[in-house]
């Protein structure tokens, strides 16, 4: 299956930066094919990281905060609302070899002559080695789905970063206490959020503490910590286990044909949305590994699609 | 309901499965979970694409607490498929309406 039709522009993503540049793009009337991804419970999923959120509330225009789908949902009713045209699957192979460039969903090809990147990033898991088998039973990726589930009980945030806390202070509503593990001795948060977890007294915090080893028959039934500074080991008995120590690029389809850095994350010119292959652009966390906000994956997406637009006038 | 889709309750769980003249895939969610808004959609495709062939059944975890712990759901979306009145499959986590389709297949009757 393939379609002769060569689009103006594709756009493989659908968090903040994609649908962004496709309110852009479409107003430009520039026709973008968005390929949103499929849903998923990891962050991986059409509208992004923020589908795993509730309240947003550093989003510029919502006074009162918005919840991180509506907001998405929100994002994706404008684009459509210029037409952007949406398939609800993941991309499978692309070719930036030649122009039009290719890309495939499954055996379905489709053909543009620009694209914009904008994959995200998600969350990284333990790496364990039954890890696997206790997810969603006891271990989750999404305290927003799942937090409900552990009402009155005992349970362990991994990570040290703003997300570890905004998950920890989330659950304080279901559990009667959460236990922060962090890796080191400082929290990686910024001041408010550490303010935040500090303040709650249902979070405790276990420094220079690593999750080792999980516990449980059917369901979770406890952790095995180590002091990352005496190496002592030791046990908590927690029925939930919920991790946000950090993300990775969803740079895989770009391997050996988009730039990155050592770490994954895409490189684009400095200042712009241009990556080593012209007609191809990037926003957004994928390209992004110091800011990592909706908002300023917003604002680069808007920038893809300029660059874009100008890039495809500039063709003629 | 005008898709086709089942609302399941404490009351009418057991019965409903039980009764049901072919596969039932029970979709247990919630209104604050965002991948099972995601899901919706794609569960409403195959509810009406596979009338007759399975039927696709809802539960809202908030209302009916029992059923969820009943079947151990700790995570949602979960969806749990029953044959006979037996459930014989439990998967956790949204998924794509191709990976799901692929996931029920061997609840669907081949057609000849």
């Amino acid at each position: 299956m393939s379609s002769e039709n060569v689009r103006e522009v594709i756009i493989i993503g659908s968090g903040p930066a994609g649908l962004t540049a496709a309110i852009y793009t479409a107003r430009a009337n520039l026709a973008p094919l968005v390929i949103e991804g499929e849903p998923s419970s990891t962050s991986d999923q059409p509208g992004g990281q923020l589908m795993l959120t509730t309240e947003v509330e550093n989003f510029p225009g919502f006074p009162d905060g918005v919840m991180g789908p509506e907001l998405m949902l929100k994002f994706r009713e404008q684009a459509a609302r210029f037409n952007a045209e949406f398939i609800t699957e993941k991309v499978t192979k692309v070719d930036f070899s030649a122009r039009p460039f290719k890309v495939w969903v499954r055996d379905e090809m489709h053909l543009a002559k620009s694209v914009i990147v904008s994959t995200g990033a998600q969350s990284l898991m333990l790496g364990l080695e039954n890890e696997k088998r206790f997810y969603g039973h006891g271990l989750s990726s999404c305290a927003t789905c799942d937090g409900f589930f552990f009402k009155g009980q005992e349970i362990v945030v991994v990570g040290g970063g703003d997300s570890a806390i905004e998950e920890a202070s989330f659950l304080t509503k279901f559990a009667t206490k959460v236990t922060l593990v962090v890796r080191r001795d400082v929290l990686r948060a910024s001041k408010i959020m550490q303010q935040r977890a500090k303040d709650n007294p249902k979070i405790e915090i276990k420094w220079n503490s690593q999750v080792t080893e999980l516990f449980g028959t059917e369901k979770l039934s406890g952790v095995g910590l180590i002091d990352t500074v005496t190496g002592e080991k030791s046990k908590l008995d927690v029925t939930g286990l919920f991790v946000a120590i950090g993300h990775r690029p969803n740079t895989d389809l770009f391997k050996g044909v988009l730039d990155m850095l050592d770490n994954g994350y895409l490189k684009t010119k400095s200042g712009s949305s241009y990556t080593n292959i012209p007609g191809v652009f990037a926003c957004g966390d994928v390209q992004d590994h110091t800011y990592r906000q909706a908002i300023t994956a917003a604002g680069s997406g808007c920038m893809a699609a300029i660059d874009c637009e100008r890039w495809l006038e500039s063709q003629h | 309901m005008s898709d086709g889709i089942i609302t399941l309750t404490s009351a009418n769980f057991d019965e409903t499965v039980k009764s049901s003249t072919t596969p039932i895939v029970v979709d247990f969610w919630a209104e604050w979970c965002g991948p099972c808004k995601a899901i919706a959609p794609v569960l409403t495709e195959i509810a009406k694409e596979q009338t007759g062939v399975v039927t696709i059944a809802k539960l809202n975890v908030d209302d009916h607490g029992d059923i969820a712990q009943r079947f151990g759901v700790m995570s949602i979306p979960t969806l749990l498929v029953f044959n006979n009145g037996e459930m014989k499959k439990k998967m956790v986590g949204a998924k794509g309406k191709t990976q799901l389709l692929a996931e029920i297949a061997e609840f669907i009757p081949k057609k000849n």
